[in-house]
């Protein structure tokens, strides 16, 4: 029950491991769609402008007709496009879903990027030529769980949640035959993804639920005579010093006090996740994909992002013993990451 | 309607946690969930000994599940997950989908709330798995349950998170370690000293969360006693309370009377906050952010 058969399997299964390493770029809209395919992506992901995908935030995203001209874009230069449709059903709208995940398939998308089971039994069974791969917010971390969505839907490839060491990601590899994808570069999410409520705690809506975390609408900037603060649903995210960069807050970013210690960054700081000098190591362990996050970011970041991480990874493939991750890549990527700084995050262990 | 105690969220020392089980051994409640759920360093107390508590419990006469880690990282804690799954004696729960790989088709288990199962088209995929009982997600809110109990599966139970700190999120960092300056390999096991977790209070003093290891929990408590009546009328099987380091025996009490009709909601209501570490709130069950509390007042005016 519930599972597929194995011609299906092999069908979905997708290419060879040894097949180049992908590079996977964010688009918000039809522009940065071609920010990303100009400057080197091999795939463009995207979502619908609606609550079925993780980015859902005013004016971002793609109605029917910029997905058209976007996918025929992308596929007459030889690059695909995945549909994000990574957010969690919501009881009384389950069927939005649904026709979004055909939608997707009539759009003659390469792949849907999905993490709820109910919506992957549904593409496996009423669309079973679709490429199926499992979203970050699905929390599959380890073997077991990659090999459930492998059984049941023929899932082609997963997006690995921002928590593992790379010793620990070459074993999720070595047992599983689905595609493993991880992020490169991008905002990172210090808690795992799909289990992290503390944007709903605070706000109301969250990514599991509403595509969104930290929601703009519950912003709320105010000056005071201790400085100027950052407030989410009423909430002190943050208090910044005359003359201090002000970040967004991100309820998980902001600054607090625990026990004698005042006024840090007790969950983390704001920055942003840069592997670029891991690139040899991922390749050689068989990462088939780098996924850049950033689908809310203007088409420069798209561009300028793209561009660096497309001039890494063909040096590095072309002659990983001598790659080099250049000082010019660090700091064109810093300028446009969050906090103007980086960090190898969960891949390297003292971060934890 | 059953009562159920969630697994220790923290880190208790082994003499703490073995007494804590003889005064629930002799509580008014159902079901005990035990294991850690948290973090593998944690090792006072370990799966021996989970199962030897578990024997006590069960003939205590609970029904005893042993609960799966959430995030499974390592090889190690893959082979965990193995030994719990194949113990051959106690129920489950599943709070990852590789435990669910697992169980499934093997033994019936319960669906922890960690699972994301906001959906009917989920519920029903997942029931046909071998599913003895879900645990409705933290976020849900009365509407969305109703939902899907209307299409739950004839002999599936649904259990409601109705008391204790949320444990809203989960980290590959330890944010333990993070506030003592450690690493988290050599972290000294920091967490043991604080039981009931530690308090990360926003710049104007609000108890905003609470840090326990690589868990992050709501410093508010939910509190769903007011709505135990409501619940068992939508079909709800079980009511979880998730444990505190004091007055869990007591707060066991106050709902399992108010379930059994002894004492009124009201009543049992007004003695819960002397009991609680930090002040009340239920607003995810009426489809707000979690942390507001929507009062008896405004219950009955909306």
């Amino acid at each position: 029950m519930n599972s597929v058969n194995d011609s299906t399997l092999q069908k979905l299964a997708g290419t060879p491991v040894a097949a180049p390493m992908e590079l996977v770029c964010p688009a918000g809209s039809l522009p940065a769609l071609k920010a990303a395919v100009d400057n080197g992506a091999d795939c463009v992901y995207l979502g619908f402008r609606d609550a079925t995908n993780a980015r859902n935030f005013a004016g971002l995203n793609f109605d029917e007709a910029a997905i058209e001209v976007g996918i025929r874009y992308a596929h007459d230069r030889h690059r695909k496009v995945f549909v994000a449709l990574n957010t969690y059903p919501q009881a009384a709208k389950a069927d939005l879903w649904q026709r979004a995940v055909d939608r997707a398939a009539h759009s003659g998308v390469d792949a849907v990027i999905l993490a709820d089971p109910g919506m992957m039994a549904y593409a496996a069974r009423h669309q079973p030529q679709l490429r199926l791969h499992l979203s970050v917010q699905g929390s599959a971390t380890n073997y077991e769980a990659l090999d459930f969505y492998y059984q049941h839907f023929g899932i082609a490839r997963a997006v690995l949640p921002r928590v593992l060491s790379l010793t620990q990601v070459a074993q999720v590899i070595d047992k599983t035959p689905v595609e493993i994808e991880v992020f490169g570069f991008g905002s990172l999410c210090v808690m795992v993804e799909g289990r992290c409520a503390l944007s709903s705690y605070a706000t109301g809506e969250a990514p599991n639920t509403n595509g969104v975390c930290s929601p703009p609408k519950a912003v709320r900037w105010v000056e005071t005579p201790q400085g100027r603060e950052s407030r989410l649903n009423g909430v002190l995210i943050d208090r910044y010093a005359p003359g201090e960069n002000a970040g967004y807050p991100t309820l998980c970013k902001g600054r607090f006090d625990v026990g004698d210690e005042k006024n840090y960054y007790a969950i983390e700081e704001p920055t942003s996740l840069n592997t670029l000098s891991l690139l040899p190591d991922l390749m050689k362990i068989g990462v088939r994909a780098i996924k850049i996050e950033g689908r809310q970011r203007s088409p420069a970041y798209v561009a300028q992002v793209t561009k660096v991480w497309r001039a890494a990874i063909d040096s590095c493939r072309d002659n990983p013993a001598h790659y080099n991750a250049k000082p010019t890549w660090f700091s064109d990527l810093d300028k446009v990451a969050e906090g103007q700084q980086h960090t190898l995050g969960a891949y390297h262990r003292p971060w934890k | 309607m059953k009562l159920s105690l969630g697994p220790i969220q923290y880190y208790w020392p082994r003499n703490d946690v073995l007494a804590f089980y003889e005064a629930v051994a002799q509580s008014p409640v159902d079901i005990v969930y035990l294991g850690e759920a948290v973090c593998s360093r944690r090792h006072e107390v370990r799966l021996s000994d989970w199962l030897d508590i578990a024997a006590v419990l069960r003939e205590a006469g609970k029904e005893v599940v042993l609960s799966t880690q959430v995030l499974i990282e390592s090889g190690a804690d893959v082979t965990v997950l193995h030994k719990i799954c194949a113990n051959g004696t106690y129920l489950v729960e599943a709070n990852d989908m590789g435990a669910v790989h697992c169980l499934e088709d093997k033994v019936p288990f319960v669906a922890g709330p960690h699972l994301n199962i906001y959906n009917l088209p989920t519920l029903q995929w997942m029931a046909a798995l071998g599913l003895h009982r879900w645990v409705m997600p933290l976020e849900m809110g009365r509407d969305d349950l109703a939902l899907l109990l209307a299409g739950c599966p004839a002999g599936l139970q649904t259990e409601v998170f109705a008391y204790g700190r949320m444990p809203l999120a989960f980290s590959a960092r330890c944010f333990t370690a993070r506030h003592c300056n450690l690493p988290k390999d050599d972290c000294q096991f920091k967490c043991i000293e604080h039981p009931d977790g530690l308090m990360m209070r926003t710049r104007e003093n609000e108890e905003f969360l609470v840090l326990n290891g690589i868990q992050t929990q709501s410093a508010r408590v939910h509190n769903l006693l007011p709505e135990l009546a409501a619940m068992r009328d939508m079909g709800v099987a079980v009511a979880r309370i998730s444990p505190q380091s004091e007055h869990t025996v007591r707060i066991i009490e106050l709902f399992q009377d108010v379930i059994q009709g002894r004492t009124a909601a009201a009543i049992a209501n007004a003695e819960l906050p002397g009991l609680m570490p930090e002040k009340p709130c239920n607003g995810y069950w009426y489809g707000k952010p979690g942390l507001e509390l929507v009062t008896q007042t405004e219950r009955i005016s909306a």
